[in-house]
């Protein structure tokens, strides 16, 4: 009794080890259109599942429905898993839960603002982004709130474009889905 | 009909809508009054655009044989598309693409909130990952239409002007057939008597506000969930489906 309980626990930590170390590997590939950040870190990774070491089934969700990089992510998580080892890597999309900016981490929005894009300052879900009465976004240039919405959307589906008043920058917006 | 056959025809008839729709919007791209409304228009076309692929997609996969969405969207003549007639209109000017835009937006919110709640889970979470990005949509839309309508005589004619040419396609947006009557029983499809009121109470709130006068006409034109079409489709499906057809295995 007691060895089969050992050998589920030690198939166990392995798998978790596996999991882990493809996470990890996961967390090298940047988003094709915000480089800075990773995909995992995106949000957009959504689970790993895995029936041996050899076989992977990655399940992603897109961030916009039409985000044109989802293919370009697809490519980019089989390229990095069998370069590393693993076959039979299955992609697996699904829309829902719906991908939403709460799960950007801290350190993300942090990264975000580095780069130039103001991220996400509400959360879905005090709903205020439905009315849109967005509060004072910060200029990632010079810090100042004395900004005004340009237009709602932007380079990209998931930015909205600002200009601040102070240094006259304009800038991108991660706008809150 | 049977349960799969409806489903198929359903997904069929939301995916051809948001894929038509957004050829037509696409239309603008380089084109747009200015820039930031250029960009503002192909990213909502690419938010429906996504959307129709997806529902494409599942069209497919319910159907069974072996079809892709690709095949649906590029091997299909006009007889055999089910999308609302006013996604196929010709854009007109910036003012009626908005008006129509508007409509379609106010129509799409309710009902895509409403799918989002289908028994089949497939289209429910299709439905729950649009119903944010129509939210931006219908703000961009309803707020232009507030600006046009009481800004300049001219903005304000070109509106009133775009709402006449468009007003009469309104109506089908909520007719249904067998499909919906034998879906709706299986709570999965939305039964569109229900968004009715409320859309008509918002989009003559919309109006009102933007001093519109709705067109007297008692005549609302239908044919779409037949498939038949204004002539405006077969010149769309010509330009849309001519790389394919001409080259059928062609990849990128």
């Amino acid at each position: 009794m007691h060895l089969v309980n050992l050998s589920v626990l030690s198939a166990l930590v392995v798998s978790l080890k596996t999991k882990e170390n493809i996470y990890s590997l996961l967390s090298e590939i940047p988003d094709p259109e915000i480089p800075v950040i990773s995909i995992v870190e995106l949000g957009v990774i959504r689970d790993v599942k895995f029936s041996n070491n050899k076989t992977i089934e990655v399940t992603i969700t897109p961030t916009y429905s039409g985000c044109p990089a989802m293919k370009q992510m697809e490519d980019d998580v089989k390229k990095k898993l069998t370069d590393n080892g693993f076959e039979n890597v299955k992609i697996n999309t699904v829309y829902n839960p719906a991908w939403t900016t709460d799960w950007l981490s801290e350190d993300a929005k942090l990264k975000l603002q580095k780069y130039g894009i103001a991220p996400p300052e509400e959360s879905t879900s005090d709903k205020s982004f439905l009315t849109g009465k967005t509060k004072n976004i910060t200029c990632p240039r010079c810090k100042s709130t004395n900004t005004y919405l340009v237009s709602q959307f932007g380079s990209t589906a998931c930015k909205a474009l600002y200009k601040c008043n102070d240094c006259l920058e304009a800038f991108d917006y991660f706008k809150c889905i | 009909m049977t349960s799969q056959e409806a489903l198929f025809n359903y997904s069929l008839r939301l995916g051809d809508t948001s894929i038509i729709l957004a050829q037509r919007l696409c239309e603008w791209t380089g084109h747009g009054p200015f820039l930031e409304e250029d960009l503002a228009l192909t990213n909502i076309a690419l938010d429906i655009f996504g959307r129709g692929k997806a529902l494409l997609e599942y069209a497919a996969k319910v159907e069974g044989k072996g079809r892709t969405e690709d095949d649906l969207a590029f091997f299909r003549t006009d007889r055999e598309f089910f999308n609302t007639l006013i996604t196929e209109l010709p854009n007109g000017d910036y003012a009626k693409t908005i008006i129509r835009q508007a409509m379609i937006d106010c129509f799409d919110l309710a009902f895509y909130t409403a799918l989002a709640n289908s028994k089949d889970e497939t289209l429910a979470g299709i439905a729950a990952k649009s119903i944010k990005e129509i939210t931006y949509h219908k703000r961009h839309s309803f707020s232009w239409v507030n600006r046009f309508g009481n800004g300049t005589e001219e903005s304000f004619n070109r509106l009133q002007q775009g709402l006449d040419e468009i007003w009469a396609f309104t109506g089908e947006l909520f007719e249904m057939n067998e499909t919906d009557e034998i879906l709706i029983k299986e709570g999965i499809a939305v039964d569109l008597n229900l968004l009715k009121a409320d859309w008509e109470k918002e989009i003559n709130q919309l109006l009102t506000k933007a001093n519109l006068v709705i067109p007297e006409t008692l005549f609302m034109q239908k044919g779409s969930r037949k498939g038949l079409h204004t002539e405006h489709l077969s010149y769309i499906l010509a330009e849309m489906q001519s790389l394919p057809r001409m080259h059928p295995n062609a990849k990128w």
